[in-house]
């Protein structure tokens, strides 16, 4: 995993951050997969951005007697809902939220739990027990408990639907960073920069943190998909409260 | 840590547990009765039910006390194993779970054990041979299954396995009405049991796959190589056993599923577990069984983490717990 690569080469090219991004740029660039995958992610995200002209027709629109159209029925391209509206326009419109969502949800899930992850491993003692209790606390509560109760109190919009998805979802990549981190905090790099005098958070930022990447990724790249997953399960399980009024990609199903 | 640090530890996390049980059960308490809605909201719906009616119902339920006093009432049951009854059929809430546990873990332990094992694999090859044709194939497939919604993936394939080919039944543990039998069981597990399994296998390989190419490429697998060690040895002794840490972090995260079931899954394939009785009782308000059904999950989940915390000292002895 190109990630890991860089990571391990950061100790010794810590002075120049630009040469590690020639790096990861020149084996991206060569990662033909990698590479497929950005374009489709970036069309997506510009499909979206413009989905008003690209859909041409008003996601919102009711046309009974386009009900149930089949795919290029009707001036449809891929048909029409209950309602007789448009699903492609549904489709595109709707990936603005769950891009938003998606992303910032995991991008926030991410940073909490490799903060959080680093301290627990590292600085142990107090800080670990208080945190992987509240850990545990949290992982106790079925998601979807979490979601409800706290959808109760809050209005939804795209704030609060991502602070409340981070919220219930940092738990999992804090305990993989923490285990991570248990190991690596005994090996002899570490010894070695404590020996030339780094400080704690330096050990912590420059040397522990970079060798999680890897793990971290997979972490986000499966969180990701589960983003959208809870959204729609609070839908599905046609609970008592109205989680979100917002149309998004799980939605149209 | 001697046997005497390792006992040390061991109370000091027992305690633990028991507060963090207290702070969870009492979470979940105030957020039931906070939420909207209540157990006698249901019966609000009938047209014969009369305002009296109600408030003698919500009064048997003991639910017009003070939140406080409801909670510790509950406790105290709970400590003398008295976990309340259901509101919706009487019955006691510890009979209630113990009668769904066996379907959720036949369930889930077919399920994991086929996706750890076919996951550990998969990523165990990814990793060896990175970048060959199997790992392209693996990563994109393991893309696809995590990117399709499990509901989605359910209804598929009872359209295709029931519907069109007839060849699997659609839902439920067993036939019903017909006698216990074993390969009417097996028919009935293979439709939940792949849906779950297929999301958990692409969890496992990219997990694998990403910790097993942190280690592959450290000094010590080369210079195992360098003594003439087999590849399979290499591999299996000297490389996995360093990536373990991540997918015992997993197992850990993972364990208390066995128990608790999975929502979506259960309730698609009409499956008689954990899953589908929390989703029941929300729907019910049946206060009982959830405090009961989240109490038990959070036992599994402290269980779970305190397992891959003394798991972590075994494979690798430099981890110290303080």
């Amino acid at each position: 995993m190109s990630a890991a690569v860089v990571a391990a080469a950061a100790p010794a090219k810590a002075a120049a951050p630009e040469a590690l991004a020639g790096i990861f740029w020149a084996r991206f660039v060569r990662h033909r997969p990698a590479v497929i995958s950005a374009v489709v992610i970036a069309l997506l995200g510009l499909a979206s951005i413009f989905a008003g002209p690209i859909a041409m027709r008003d996601p919102l629109h009711i046309e009974m007697s386009h009900k149930f159209a089949r795919p290029l029925a009707k001036g449809h391209l891929l048909g029409a809902d209950e309602l007789g509206r448009d699903v492609l326009s549904r489709l595109l419109h709707a990936g603005r939220i769950s891009l938003t969502v998606g992303l910032a949800a995991m991008a926030v899930t991410v940073i909490v739990g490799a903060v959080l992850g680093t301290l627990a491993g590292y600085v142990s003692g107090a800080v670990d027990t208080v945190l992987l209790r509240l850990t545990d606390a949290m992982l106790s509560f079925p998601p979807i408990f979490m979601l409800l109760a706290l959808a109760a109190f809050v209005r939804p919009s795209l704030a609060s639907m991502t602070v409340i998805i981070a919220v219930t979802s940092w738990m999992d990549v804090t305990r993989m960073v923490r285990g991570q981190i248990l190991t690596l905090r005994e090996q002899e790099f570490v010894t070695g920069a404590r020996g030339l005098g780094a400080s704690g958070a330096r050990i912590m930022v420059r040397h522990l943190l970079p060798n999680t990447v890897g793990i971290i990724a997979v972490a986000a790249a499966c969180r990701c998909f589960r983003v959208a997953d809870d959204a729609r399960a609070a839908n599905a399980l046609r609970a008592t409260v109205s989680f979100n009024p917002w149309r998004s990609w799980r939605r149209p199903l | 840590m001697g046997v005497e640090g390792l006992r040390q530890y061991f109370a000091r996390r027992v305690i633990q547990a028991v507060v963090v049980l207290c702070l969870v059960s009492l979470a979940g308490f105030s957020l039931l009765h906070l939420a909207p809605g209540g157990p006698a909201a249901i019966y609000a719906l009938s047209p014969t039910m009369s305002a009296e009616d109600l408030d003698r119902i919500t009064h048997e339920f003991g639910l017009d006390r003070p939140i406080h006093v409801q909670y510790l009432s509950w406790a105290k049951g709970f400590l003398t194993g008295n976990w309340g009854r259901s509101y919706r059929d009487g019955r006691v809430v510890l009979e209630v779970i113990g009668d769904r546990v066996p379907a959720t873990v036949i369930l889930m332990l077919s399920a994991f054990s086929v996706a750890v094992l076919l996951g550990l694999a998969s990523g165990i090859v990814s990793a060896v041979r990175q970048y060959s044709l199997f790992d392209h194939l693996a990563t994109l497939g393991a893309m696809v299954a995590l990117s399709i919604p499990t509901f989605w993936l359910g209804l598929m394939a009872i359209y295709v396995f029931s519907e069109l080919l007839h060849s699997l039944p659609p839902g439920n543990i067993g036939t019903v009405g017909a006698p216990f039998a074993l390969a009417d069981r097996l028919r009935h597990l293979i439709l939940p049991a792949g849906t779950l399994g297929v999301v958990m296998v692409a969890t496992w390989s990219r997990y694998t796959r990403a910790s097993m190419l942190e280690v592959i490429g450290e000094d010590y697998i080369r210079t195992a190589r360098a003594k003439g060690v087999s590849q399979g040895w290499v591999i299996l002794k000297h490389a996995l056993r360093n990536a373990l840490i991540p997918l015992v972090t997993l197992a850990g995260l993972q364990l208390p599923l066995v128990f608790s079931g999975a929502l979506v899954t259960e309730t698609i394939f009409t499956w008689p577990g954990m899953g589908r009785l929390f989703v029941d009782s929300i729907g019910y308000r049946d206060y009982p069984v959830l405090m009961g059904i989240l109490v038990f999950t959070a036992t599994l989940v402290i269980l779970g983490n305190l397992v891959a915390d003394l798991v972590y000292a075994v494979i690798d002895p430099r981890v110290r717990h303080s």
